[in-house]
C-alpha cells in the first residue's frame, strides 16, 4: 500500500500548455501517471502528447473522472486554479506552483479542509508512491518502491535525501514534499497519522527546515502517538537570523524557528536527527 | 519587506489609525526647526532593525536645541550595521498608560491572529518567551468574520475603560482591513497609548509585508529600502534569484531552498566556509546560471564555488547551457565544482565533458573538493 495516490489514481494537469505544464505532464506520462487530462482555459479540444485538454476542471473530471488534480499555473492565478479544482470536487489537489501570496491561501486552507478534501502544497515538488503514481515533478528514477514514508518541507533536498535512501537499497512507500511557503494545504501531522495507519509503511523519514514550529509539533505527535519509528534531518543549521532563505517560511525571527530548537524537540521526542543527508539511511537501518 | 516606521505610520494615517504628531527629517538643523511645533519631541533613527532603543536610537529631547543636539548624536551611529540617515522627530506626548497590539500571519492557525497586551513598550518576542500568558491572542480567519461583540469582549481583557475600548477597536479593525488589503505578514502598534485625556494613540509602528503578494501593491512595493538588503542580493532580486550573502569564502550556486540549505549547512560540517545562499529556482533557465556566477564572483572572497544541481523541475541540461554562456560573458576566475544529478543529468553532463568540465554524482565528495578548492578547512 502507500498514502494518497497509487495505481488508481487518475490526473488532471491544470495549466498544461505552459512550459513547465507540458513538460512534466509528459514525465508524469511517462513515468508510469494515469494522466487523464490537462486543463487551460481557452485551449480545450487540443492536445499535449496525446493528453485531451478542456477549457475547465469541471469538464475535465466530467469526461475522463479523474479523481486528483496538479496545478502548474502561474502564481497570482493558482490560488484560483485551487478553488476551480476544489469546486469541482477533486479529492486531491497538489499546487506545485511556488510564490503564492500568503493570504490567498488562508483562505483556500480553511474551504479545503471543510470539505474533506486534501491540499498538498503550495510551493513543492509534489508526491510519489514509487512504481505506482507520481503527481509531481521529482525525478521518478531515483525512487524504489519499499517501505519507508518520506515527508518533507523541501524539494530538491527531498531528492538528495530519496537518492540516498535508494542507493542504500531502501526503498520508499510514499514521498510527499508539502512545501516550503508559511501556510500549506497539507502539514506534518496529519501526514504522519497516515502513515502511522498506512500496513506497508515500516518507517518514516521527516525532512524539515528552520523557521515556525511545525518541527516541534511534529516532534510532540511523534511521541504521543506514533509506533512507527521517524528518523528525521533538519537543513538550515549555518542560517543567519532574519534573512528569508528562499522559501517563505524558511526565516529565523525573534531568535524562533531555529534548527537547534528543532534538533532538540527531536531528540526528544527519540527521534534521531541526522548530520548530513548522506547520514540518514545509516539512522534508519540501525533502527529497523 | 520591512519598512520603516516613518512609512508604517503614514499607513496608519491613510486607515485613519491616529497617531502622534511626527515628521521625517534628515539633518539636525530640520530636527530643531520640527520641534519647534511642540513642548517636548521625541527623536527616533529610522532603521529597518530592532533594538534601536537600547543602542541609543530614540532619544527625549525638550527644546528645539536639545531636539538639533539628539538628532545631531543620532545621526552619526551605527544601529547593528544599519547607518542613521533618516531620523523622525515626534511629539512626546504624554502616556498615562500603553498597551501593544498586532497583527501576526498565523502559520499555525491558517490565519491573522490578533495579540494584545496590558502593558505597550513591551518586546514582545521577549515577552512570548518570559510570559506568554500576559498576550491577548484571538486568531482571525479570512472567511469567518468575527462580530464586533466578540471584538470588544475579547478587547475587554487589556482594555477595563469603555471610552478607550471604542477608540481602540476601531483601530484594530482599520489595522486589519490595512493588514489584508496590502498583504501584511505583521502589524503591530506599539506602544498603543492612551493620553491623560483619553485618546488612543499609536506612538510607534511597525509593518512586514509578503514579498509574494508584491506584484499586486505596486505602492507597497515603491516604499522598498534598498538598505534592507546588500547590494547583491539587491541585483540577486531583480534577476529571479534568491541570494543571500554570508561571511564565508565558498560561493553556492544550488537549486531549491531547502537543498541550498543543507549545502550550507554540509560546507559548514566538513569545516569550510559559505559565501552566500543562492538558490537559482524551479523554472530552469541558462541566463539565471549565467547571473548568479556574476553576482557571486563579484565578491572578491569567494576563492572556489560549489554548483549543486539536484534536477527536477531544474533540468542539468538547462544548468550545463548556463554555465557555458557564463563562461563567454564573465571570467570564472576561480575553481568550479560541480555535482550534476537528475532530470536530464546525462545532457548535462554531455555537454559539460564537451566544454571541458566535469561534473560529479556524489554530494559530500563535492562539498570536500570545493573546501580543499577554496584552500582547506579552517
Amino acid at each position: 500500500m502507500s498514502i494518497l495516490l497509487d495505481e488508481n489514481t487518475k490526473l488532471i494537469v491544470q495549466g498544461i500548455t505552459g512550459r513547465d505544464g507540458s513538460f512534466h505532464a509528459k514525465s508524469m506520462k511517462a513515468d508510469g501517471t494515469n494522466v487523464a487530462a490537462g486543463v487551460t482555459p481557452g485551449k480545450g479540444g487540443s492536445e499535449v502528447d496525446g493528453i485531451p485538454v478542456f477549457n475547465s476542471v469541471a469538464e475535465a473530471k466530467k469526461s475522463t473522472g479523474a479523481n486528483a488534480s496538479v496545478i502548474f499555473v502561474p502564481a497570482r492565478f493558482a490560488a484560483a486554479a485551487v478553488k476551480e479544482a476544489s469546486d469541482a470536487g477533486i479529492p486531491l489537489i497538489v499546487c506545485i506552483t511556488e510564490g503564492v501570496p500568503v493570504l490567498d491561501m488562508a483562505e483556500i486552507y480553511h474551504l479545503i479542509r471543510r470539505r474533506n478534501q486534501v491540499l498538498i502544497g503550495p510551493n513543492c515538488p509534489g508526491l510519489i508512491s514509487p512504481g505506482k503514481s507520481k503527481i509531481g515533478i521529482m525525478p521518478a528514477s531515483i525512487h524504489k518502491p519499499g517501505k519507508v514514508g518520506v515527508i518533507s518541507r523541501s524539494g530538491t533536498l527531498t531528492y538528495e535525501l530519496v537518492h540516498a535512501l535508494t542507493l542504500a537499497g531502501i526503498g520508499q512507500s510514499t514521498c510527499i514534499g508539502i512545501g516550503g511557503d508559511p501556510i500549506i494545504g497539507t502539514g506534518f501531522i496529519d501526514l504522519l497519522q497516515r502513515f502511522e495507519s498506512d500496513p506497508d509503511t515500516d518507517a518514516v523519514v521527516l525532512i524539515g527546515e528552520i523557521g515556525g514550529d511545525a518541527e516541534e509539533q511534529a516532534a510532540a505527535y511523534i511521541a504521543a502517538n506514533m509506533k512507527t519509528p521517524v528518523t528525521a534531518f533538519i537543513s538550515g543549521r549555518s542560517a543567519p537570523e532574519g534573512k528569508r532563505m528562499g522559501h517563505a517560511g524558511a526565516i529565523i525571527s525573534g531568535g524562533q524557528g531555529t534548527a537547534e530548537a528543532k534538533v532538540k524537540a527531536f531528540a526528544g521526542a527519540g527521534v534521531p536527527v541526522a548530520d548530513t543527508p548522506s547520514g540518514i539511511p545509516g539512522l534508519l537501518k540501525s533502527r529497523a | 519587506m520591512k519598512i520603516h516606521e516613518y512609512q508604517a505610520r503614514d499607513l496608519f494615517r491613510e486607515y485613519g489609525i491616529p497617531v502622534n504628531d511626527y515628521k521625517l527629517v534628515a539633518n539636525a538643523k530640520e530636527a530643531a526647526e520640527a520641534a519647534k511645533n511642540w513642548k517636548q519631541t521625541v527623536v527616533k533613527a529610522q532603521v529597518l532593525v530592532g533594538g534601536r532603543g537600547k543602542a541609543g536610537g530614540v532619544k527625549l529631547a525638550d527644546s528645539a536645541a536639545e531636539t538639533e543636539e539628539k538628532a545631531a548624536k543620532i545621526l552619526g551611529l551605527n544601529i547593528k550595521g544599519c547607518k542613521v540617515e533618516k531620523l523622525l522627530v515626534c511629539d512626546a506626548a504624554p502616556i498615562a498608560r500603553e498597551h501593544y497590539l498586532g497583527l501576526v500571519l498565523d502559520r499555525a492557525r491558517q490565519g491573522v491572529t490578533i495579540m494584545l497586551t496590558n502593558q505597550g513598550g513591551v518586546d514582545i518576542e521577549e515577552l512570548a518567551v518570559s510570559n506568554p500568558d500576559a498576550i491577548h491572542k484571538l486568531t482571525l480567519l479570512p472567511d469567518e468574520p468575527v462580530s464586533d461583540e466578540a471584538l470588544n469582549a475579547f478587547m475587554a481583557q487589556a482594555i477595563e475603560a469603555e471610552a478607550q475600548r471604542k477608540q481602540a477597536l476601531a483601530a484594530l479593525k482599520a489595522l486589519y482591513k490595512l493588514f489584508l488589503e496590502k498583504d501584511a505578514s505583521l502589524a503591530e502598534i506599539n506602544p498603543y497609548a492612551m493620553t491623560p485625556d483619553g485618546n488612543m494613540l499609536a506612538l510607534d509602528g511597525k509593518i512586514n509585508f509578503d514579498d509574494n503578494a508584491l506584484f499586486r501593491h505596486p505602492e507597497i512595493a515603491a516604499l522598498r529600502n534598498p538598505e534592507e538588503d546588500s547590494p547583491d542580493e539587491v541585483e540577486a532580486r531583480e534577476k529571479n534569484l534568491s541570494f543571500v550573502s554570508m561571511d564565508g569564502d565558498i560561493g553556492c550556486i544550488v537549486n531549491g531552498a531547502g537543498l541550498a540549505m543543507a549545502t550550507m549547512d554540509l560546507i559548514q560540517h566538513y569545516g569550510g566556509k559559505p559565501a552566500n545562499f543562492l538558490d537559482v529556482g524551479g523554472s530552469s533557465n541558462p541566463q539565471k546560471v549565467a547571473d548568479a556566477l556574476s553576482i557571486i564572483l563579484r565578491n572578491r572572497r569567494v576563492r572556489a564555488i560549489l554548483i549543486n544541481i539536484f534536477g527536477g523541475i531544474t533540468r542539468c541540461d538547462d544548468i550545463a547551457n548556463g554555465l557555458l554562456m557564463a563562461r563567454k560573458q564573465i571570467d570564472i576566475r576561480v575553481p568550479l565544482v560541480i555535482r550534476l544529478v537528475g532530470t536530464n543529468q546525462e545532457e548535462g553532463k554531455a555537454i559539460l565533458k564537451e566544454a571541458g568540465y566535469s561534473a560529479g554524482n556524489d554530494l559530500d565528495e563535492a562539498v570536500k573538493d570545493v573546501i580543499t578548492a577554496a584552500g582547506g578547512a579552517a
